[in-house]
């Protein structure tokens, strides 16, 4: 059999290169496509700013929307003040032994525990043995761990960006340790902390089996008065419209994906703007 | 020289990297106002027996060592460690500005040290840069990134950060490595005015600038110290023959 030319191979390999490629990205588009052109039309003021009404055939999504918000405030809390801390002490403190590598193997694995298992654990520990109930304050820990391995991962990039020099140069001129990384390592790795966190936060505000058990309510028509109030959330409210209740109009189910994917987008948009912003101010 | 000149004085000692020894039973004094060059080829030990002084090998994993270094008299692991390395300050063989301004940079030592007032702090930088020969190519941009500066200037900022820290002594590993000859030529002539006031400990591969500004020039090889003696006598009469083929240039 002849060979192929090397011209004509690199012009195959080019097309099977760019159809992947196409491929890889025709569903993102088309879900991007179908959501906005169903979901707009049910945008308007009212869908965005008032309480569901008749069994949330009809009405709004603003206790879905303002639940969601309390959620990703609540995981922030919690996870960027562990997740930091905990990335400072394994990058700046910890010595390379067995105990730092179980440590690091564990957050590794946390990751890709299955959401479902986090909602759980949630139920678990912070719903019923600490009496948390059904409450913002639950969902929020939950939430909050399952984003905690990739604030740490990402914090420890940022810190590990960050040249040795800097902290050589700190140290030599006489500051303690804790100066040092406070002065001449956090601010370095600052943009890579926030970037890492709010990807981390928008991937929280999307998931649904972990707020299941510990916060969300099916259908509960007012504002939260505390943390240990249930509260609708987005992706909850998603699921629930478009398999729990019959005769949904599909507008308003299409309309909620569409107000979960643009606060996600928004985001992500931020955490893009931010590392742009600071990766051209970078000088070393 | 008297003993009370004595600046610094190592004995027996010792560095090891895991099973490396870089630096082999050395007996070494540091007299107090004088330039001290170590030369050497690499691997010989310069690098960590400079960082030994300041105590920079304490971070490297694996570090450890045998033997006594006195700082005046003082066993260096007596005095707390900010404090030796506000006295005993390094400038590094590439300039490491922190990517603040120019002001921020100076006063990063005192400000660690818990001075706040401004008009303190103004003084500090100002005679911190005068002494480094840098106040007047900077003093109007001192608001500017220490980036914007050009190496050379970024170097002498470093030995201006350095002198902030009013220091007793200032360790310089290979200061101009990175440099263009016209820097390296301000930063020799810094250093050579440095020595009224301060001792200087200057690691160099570059025999000639050894010639140039030290005093007293010590040989090291494989972590041994061959040779030391001023710097005249060991750049025209050698003692030992490592010595004279080092600086002659047959090897290293």
């Amino acid at each position: 059999m002849k060979r192929l030319s090397p011209k004509l191979t690199q012009t195959l390999a080019y097309i099977f290169i760019i159809t992947s490629t196409l491929i890889v990205i025709l569903p993102i588009l088309g879900v991007l496509f179908l959501i906005i052109k169903r979901g707009l039309p049910a945008i308007n003021w009212e869908f965005l700013t008032q309480m569901p009404k008749m069994g949330m055939k009809a009405g709004g999504i603003f206790p879905a929307i303002v639940g969601t918000f309390y959620l990703i405030i609540g995981t922030l809390i919690f996870s960027l003040p562990l997740g930091v801390l905990a990335a400072i002490y394994l990058v700046e403190y910890a010595r390379e032994n067995i105990f730092t590598r179980i440590i690091k193997l564990s957050i590794v694995n946390l990751a890709g525990i299955p959401s479902i298992v986090y909602g759980l654990f949630g139920l678990g520990l912070f719903v019923i043995f600490l009496h948390f109930g059904t409450s913002i304050l639950a969902g929020s820990l939950t939430l909050a761990i399952m984003s905690i391995p990739v604030v740490v991962t990402a914090t420890k990039e940022a810190l590990e960006s960050v040249p040795d020099s800097f902290r050589e140069v700190s140290l030599s001129l006489g500051a303690t340790k804790w100066q040092t990384i406070r002065h001449a390592v956090l601010p370095y790795a600052l943009p890579g902390i926030i970037t890492g966190t709010i990807l981390s936060l928008s991937r929280a505000a999307g998931e649904t089996a972990p707020i299941l058990f510990t916060v969300a309510a099916f259908y509960l028509p007012r504002l939260p008065r505390s943390i240990f109030d249930q509260v609708m959330a987005l992706p909850y409210h998603l699921y629930v419209i478009s398999t729990q209740v019959p005769n949904m109009p599909l507008k308003l189910s299409y309309g909620t994906a569409l107000v979960l994917l643009g606060l996600v987008l928004f985001l992500n948009l931020w955490a893009v703007i931010i590392r742009t912003h600071f990766r051209k101010k970078k000088k070393w | 020289m008297v003993a009370d000149s004595v600046k610094i004085k190592t004995e027996d000692l010792n560095i090891y990297f895991g099973n490396v020894q870089a630096v082999k039973n050395l007996n070494l004094e540091i007299f107090k106002n004088e330039i001290l060059a170590i030369i050497g080829p690499a691997n010989s030990g310069k690098t960590s027996f400079l960082r030994m002084l300041n105590r920079l090998n304490d971070l490297t994993p694996g570090f450890s060592y045998t033997g006594k270094i006195c700082l005046e008299g003082q066993e260096i692991t007596a005095i707390p460690v900010q404090e030796l390395r506000k006295r005993i300050g390094m400038v590094f063989a590439l300039p490491v500005p922190l990517p603040v301004s120019v002001y921020d940079n100076i006063a990063y030592g005192p400000r660690m040290r818990g001075i706040r007032k401004k008009s303190q702090l103004d003084a500090i930088v100002e005679s911190a840069l005068k002494e480094a020969y840098l106040w007047d190519e900077v003093k109007d941009r001192l608001k500017d990134n220490a980036f914007l500066l050009s190496g050379g200037q970024q170097q002498r900022l470093c030995i201006a950060r350095t002198l902030a820290n009013q220091p007793e002594v200032i360790l310089f590993d290979e200061p101009c490595s990175g440099l263009d000859p016209v820097s390296t030529a301000k930063v020799e002539e810094t250093m050579l005015k440095l020595k009224n006031k301060y001792t200087v400990v200057l690691v160099t591969n570059n025999t000639k600038q050894a010639a140039r500004v030290s005093d007293r020039t010590a040989f090291f090889l494989m972590g041994e110290l061959i040779e030391i003696s001023s710097t005249s006598e060991i750049f025209t009469n050698p003692r030992d023959k490592r010595t004279e083929d080092y600086i002659s240039g047959k090897f290293g």
